[in-house]
């Protein structure tokens, strides 16, 4: 089974979030970039997937050389090459064609990657690439099984889950608990550095979106505590300070 | 991760992601559960074979031995990160990889390298080192445990103590005097007659790593089981080289670990309508504690280069020992005076890494000996022989 996992080189979940020339780029300096968590749930279960049932793994990143150490990781946990797409990653369709450009040539029989980015969450990216290589994407993908050259899997839906069946290949956007993160162990590591990382130029596009600037949401009101028996006291601020009755 | 002076910038790809899967690993796997270990003063035997499925227990150990083939400063930066869970934890890994792991490969016959070093390096099988005696601790060349022989078999008989691992140890790295009177280094296997580990109990450090005693009746200790090149105090000095140089690193985990603690402590505790991190008294030791550790940091980071350069010396390995053990015990203290009351209790890893570090600044030399091991080399004159 050829596995191909996408991965997106993000803020760490704890960065400090500030914009710079204007708002209107995303000010780098002093943050640490982690593997999207969603998809190194992604690439978690695509170790054992390869595992189980053998194969390859690559993993794919459409990004410049900031992205190499998140791809060294994605090689430690267990992939075994990469391919990197030399260029910044500007929209979700930018990315999703790009990806698909990729696909088309090798051939996968499952593309996985996290439900989502953390850092633009736009959540379409599997959805778009599915669609540009004709084959099915269903997103977000809490457990899979592969058996038989099928895929069984569970999805979340509003109030429950939903258990389907898909023929390979198959596009699926991943997300908790379909397996636990890895943490790469020392031989991963040292191995991670001999095995390939092929950077391929972009694929030259037109970028369908335009960033005009970012604003920061504001920030968290202080938090009042209101002893439980005072409910005159809750009605009295819910109506003058929050203005919400 | 507190790098004030980036020291990341400095790492290699590898020894960086080192560092950060370590990082993950303490996080998840030590912090959540040490402090209910120590607080029993139980051992969580479970975790040798988690650090050898992590790659740790044989860092700087060639692959073709079961080792992961790291470089110095990824060695430094294990004990580092695992040390910021805790030091008895981080005793049982560097006792491993430096006195039992390293002297077998450095010293060892290669049918002994195949036995003993991939079964060590999985953690399938657990080490120790026994070198102290319970009247020769700064003075190891004093030792009484005599190898002698007895109609063409060698013979044991003596104690160690103060032993990490011991009451749990598959095989132990053992020294004692030769029928030739030199220190010999040898292997003992658990389960030979003759030879016990009696566990040390009612530590007040250390609560959640195991140390005991190697007590040795008249056991027969086969001739392959020798360490032919281990031989004379020197060879024995060098495994303490290896393991002080990665205690120099460690203690900075401990002392990160208790600074962090003390930052997030201090901006959430309100005093007199304001957080203690406000008052001047409080910026002071948190400024401190920031600079000991950066300079420690450099100190550990510079000694790396010098290691994997084959040009660390033990003196620079004292320096950097005495030192960095040093800073994290008074940055300990410094942050249980921040969290006050909150400092000696469970809930917060402070007293737990001060305790600790009570035992960390007397074994592997003490912070005396260290001392005048410098004294020695500025001076020439050693104020440590009669």
């Amino acid at each position: 089974m050829k596995i191909l996992v996408c991965i997106t080189s993000v803020p760490d979940t704890t960065a400090k979030i500030s914009f710079t020339q204007d708002n209107t780029q995303f000010n780098k300096t002093g943050v640490q970039f982690i593997i999207g968590p969603y998809d190194d749930y992604a690439l978690a279960r695509a170790v054992e997937l390869k595992e189980q049932h053998g194969g390859s793994l690559t993993v794919l990143n459409v990004g410049t050389s900031d992205s190499d150490p998140q791809i060294r990781k994605a090689l430690a946990i267990g992939a075994d090459d990469a391919i990197r797409i030399d260029t910044e990653p500007t929209d979700s369709y930018f990315v999703a064609a790009q990806i698909a450009e990729i696909a088309q040539k090798n051939s996968y029989d499952l593309i996985l990657m996290g439900r989502e980015s953390i850092d633009f969450n736009s959540g379409v990216v599997h959805g778009l690439v599915g669609e540009m290589l004709g084959i099915p994407s269903y997103s977000p993908v809490m457990k899979l099984e592969i058996t038989d050259g099928k895929a069984e899997f569970a999805r979340e839906i509003d109030g429950g889950k939903e258990f389907l069946e898909a023929d390979l290949p198959l596009v699926l956007g991943c997300q908790e608990p379909i397996a636990e993160w890895k943490i790469p162990n020392m031989r991963g590591i040292m191995t991670a550095r001999s095995k390939p990382l092929n950077v391929v130029p972009a694929t030259p596009m037109d970028d369908l979106t335009v960033l005009k600037k970012y604003t920061l949401p504001a920030p968290k009101g202080e938090c009042k505590m209101i002893a439980a028996e005072d409910a005159e006291q809750l009605i009295a601020l819910l109506r003058t300070e929050a203005k919400v009755l | 991760m507190t790098d004030f002076f980036k020291i990341d910038e400095l790492l290699s790809e590898e020894n960086l992601l080192i560092r950060q899967s370590v990082a993950e690993f303490t996080d998840k796997e030590i912090k959540p559960v040490i402090d209910s270990y120590a607080q029993r003063a139980a051992f969580p035997a479970y975790m040798v074979k988690r650090f050898g499925e992590l790659g740790i227990l044989g860092v700087t150990l060639p692959e073709d031995h079961g080792g992961t083939g790291a470089d110095y400063i990824g060695y430094g930066l294990v004990c580092q990160e695992i040390e910021r869970g805790d030091s008895g934890m981080r005793s049982t890994l560097s006792v491993q990889n430096s006195l039992v792991i390293w002297p077998i490969h450095q010293f060892g016959t290669e049918a002994q390298k195949k036995k003993y070093l991939p079964k060590l390096a999985s953690g399938e099988w657990l080490g120790c080192f026994g070198l102290t005696e319970p009247d020769h601790g700064s003075n190891p060349a004093g030792m009484q445990a005599r190898l002698t022989n007895v109609n063409g078999e060698y013979v044991l008989n003596g104690s160690k103590s103060w032993i990490s691992n011991a009451p749990l140890a598959d095989v132990a790295v053992v020294w004692a005097r030769n029928p030739e009177g030199r220190v010999q280094g040898m292997i003992l296997e658990r389960g030979m007659e003759g030879f016990t580990t009696p566990e040390i109990t009612n530590k007040w450090s250390l609560r959640a790593s195991v140390t005991g005693e190697l007590v040795f009746d008249n056991v027969k200790v086969p001739s392959e089981n020798l360490m032919p090149q281990a031989l004379g105090v020197g060879a024995a000095l060098q495994c303490l080289d290896n393991a002080r140089y990665g205690i120099a690193w460690g203690a900075i985990g401990a002392a990160i670990d208790c600074y962090e603690t003390a930052v997030g402590y201090s901006a959430e505790r309100i005093q007199f309508e304001k957080p203690i991190a406000a008052f001047q008294l409080t910026q002071k030791k948190l400024a401190e504690m920031l600079t000991e550790i950066t300079k420690a940091q450099l100190v550990a980071w510079r000694l790396g280069v010098l290691k994997n350069e084959g040009k660390a010396t033990t003196t620079q390995i004292s320096l950097a020992k005495r030192n960095n053990v040093a800073m994290a015990l008074h940055v300990a203290r410094e942050a249980r005076q921040i969290l006050g009351a909150n400092g000696i209790v469970g809930e917060f890893p402070i007293m737990r890494h001060m305790m600790n570090l009570e035992s960390v600044v007397t074994y592997e030399g003490t912070h005396d000996i260290h001392l005048l091991i410098l004294g020695a080399e500025i001076t020439g004159i050693p104020a440590f022989k009669g």
